[in-house]
């Protein structure tokens, strides 16, 4: 049963940080559909 | 000498008709004088009968930038392309387009490869996907209701054996908790459309489909990451061997109370779901990855390629592949094969949890606590609990006889 739920706790963790990552990484849907020419969040 | 002439004749006239058929027949061109050209009362009726209908006039008249009459000419300033035939090279994806963002799949602005994907998507994908997963489900129902709970069948010790140590019971359940997370966030983007607006309305499902995605899209991770975790861990106890044969042979026991053939570790039924989560896991997971980072890895032109090279699609009659695919295209198909293979291992993981949970008595708990009843163990898994008990008695024999320390 831990090994369960720390197996569900590291889903939860992995997944928070994957979003995080590829988002700073410049990989958000927003910045990958614009280019230089496009003011994102201005 | 005769009779060989007369067979060689004979043998000739029976391949004249086959060598005449494989000289490639140029297909009758349509007259097309009366529309200049254009299509044709005719082409529109096949159209609309389904027929397939032969684009190429419409595809390669696209206009002739080197025949352009003079500037101050009459339509000189169109440069020999007419109106008519640049639409016509959009329409067809030969057009020279410049875009200011976006990469090579914005150039593309028709795409009508989309309409057979959807087609595709709201058609036989989710009909043939739901009748799987249903049919799984009532298979394993009446399984359960013919067969019962598998017990234990001899009198139970009361002692335990580790079946799977923490880490182990860690990588299975990163990846079952992940996969069952990714299925049904999947199942609810494929079908929320016609299952669940029906029922919530259109702004209760708009979340859950937001959430879906954020769900699907980051949970991916951790399913890579266990997928490699019980790759490593439990490929040696998976390679099949000739035990297999004799759990084949009596079905596994399943079928039959009190029928226990020989297993080590993993029996031929455990190797066949491990086997099947690694290549359907990797196949998954490499057109998740296409459709993650869309248009940054296209898979299936290559792939296509490949199977035209073996001649497999061929074989089955799907004739050549296309192997020149529009970026778009590349998503629709990775999105297709990734849907096909999730409905596959959804229904094979249904039938997994099931003789995990409440379809065998003591099953459970592997992957639970991780220790199993002894009785359970040498009945499923004989050879892997003498392998256990050598390994202890190996490993305290050498203490036993030690000479104390002085």
């Amino acid at each position: 049963m831990r090994a369960m739920l720390a197996a569900f706790a590291a889903i939860v963790v992995i997944s928070i940080g994957a979003s995080q990552v590829l988002d700073r990484a410049g990989f958000s849907s927003a910045e990958q559909g614009s280019s230089s020419s496009v003011r994102l969040g201005e | 000498m005769k009779r060989l002439v007369l067979a060689v004749v004979v043998l000739l006239a029976f391949l004249s008709p086959a060598l005449a058929q494989e000289q490639p027949q140029e297909p009758p061109q349509a007259d097309r004088s009366a529309t200049g050209g254009a299509q044709t009362l005719e082409d529109i009726m096949k159209r609309q009968r389904g027929e397939a209908v032969d684009y190429d006039f419409r595809r390669n008249a696209t206009g002739d930038p080197n025949s352009a009459a003079g500037m101050t000419n009459q339509l000189g300033t169109l440069g020999g392309v007419s109106d008519p035939e640049l639409w016509r090279a959009l329409r067809f994806g030969s057009a020279d387009i410049t875009v200011s963002s976006g990469g090579k799949e914005a150039t593309v602005l028709m795409q009508d490869g989309g309409m057979r994907w959807l087609e595709i998507r709201n058609g036989p994908l989710k009909t043939y996907g739901a009748y799987l997963l249903a049919g799984t489900l009532a298979f394993l129902l009446l399984f359960y209701l013919l067969r019962g709970r598998i017990r234990i069948d001899g009198e139970k010790t009361g002692q335990t054996i580790t079946r799977f140590k923490m880490i182990e019971r860690f990588g299975h359940w990163l990846l079952a908790g992940s996969f069952i997370l990714l299925a049904v966030t999947g199942l609810i983007v494929l079908f929320g459309r016609i299952a669940i607006i029906p029922l919530l309305g259109k702004d209760a499902y708009a979340p859950i489909a937001l959430a879906s995605k954020w769900v699907h899209n980051n949970v991916s991770w951790a399913f890579m990451l266990g997928l490699l975790m019980i790759f490593v861990m439990w490929v040696v106890h998976n390679i099949p061997n000739k035990t297999d044969l004799k759990w084949i042979a009596v079905g596994g026991g399943l079928l039959k109370k009190g029928v226990h053939p020989p297993a080590k570790k993993f029996n031929f039924g455990q190797k066949m779901i491990f086997w099947g989560v690694i290549v359907l896991g990797a196949s998954i997971s490499a057109s998740g990855i296409s459709l993650l980072f869309p248009f940054d890895f296209p898979m299936f032109a290559k792939t296509f390629e490949i199977l035209n090279n073996l001649g497999l699609p061929q074989l089955v009659g799907l004739g050549t592949l296309p192997t020149e695919l529009a970026p778009h295209e590349e998503m629709q198909y990775a999105q297709l094969w990734h849907t096909i293979v999730a409905f596959l291992m959804i229904a094979m993981i249904l039938a997994h949890i099931y003789i995990g949970s409440v379809g065998m008595e003591g099953a459970y708990d592997a992957m639970g606590s991780g220790e199993v009843e002894l009785q359970w163990a040498r009945e499923h898994h004989g050879l892997w609990v003498k392998e256990v008990e050598e390994a202890q008695q190996k490993s305290e024999a050498p203490t036993k006889n030690a000479v104390p320390a002085e």
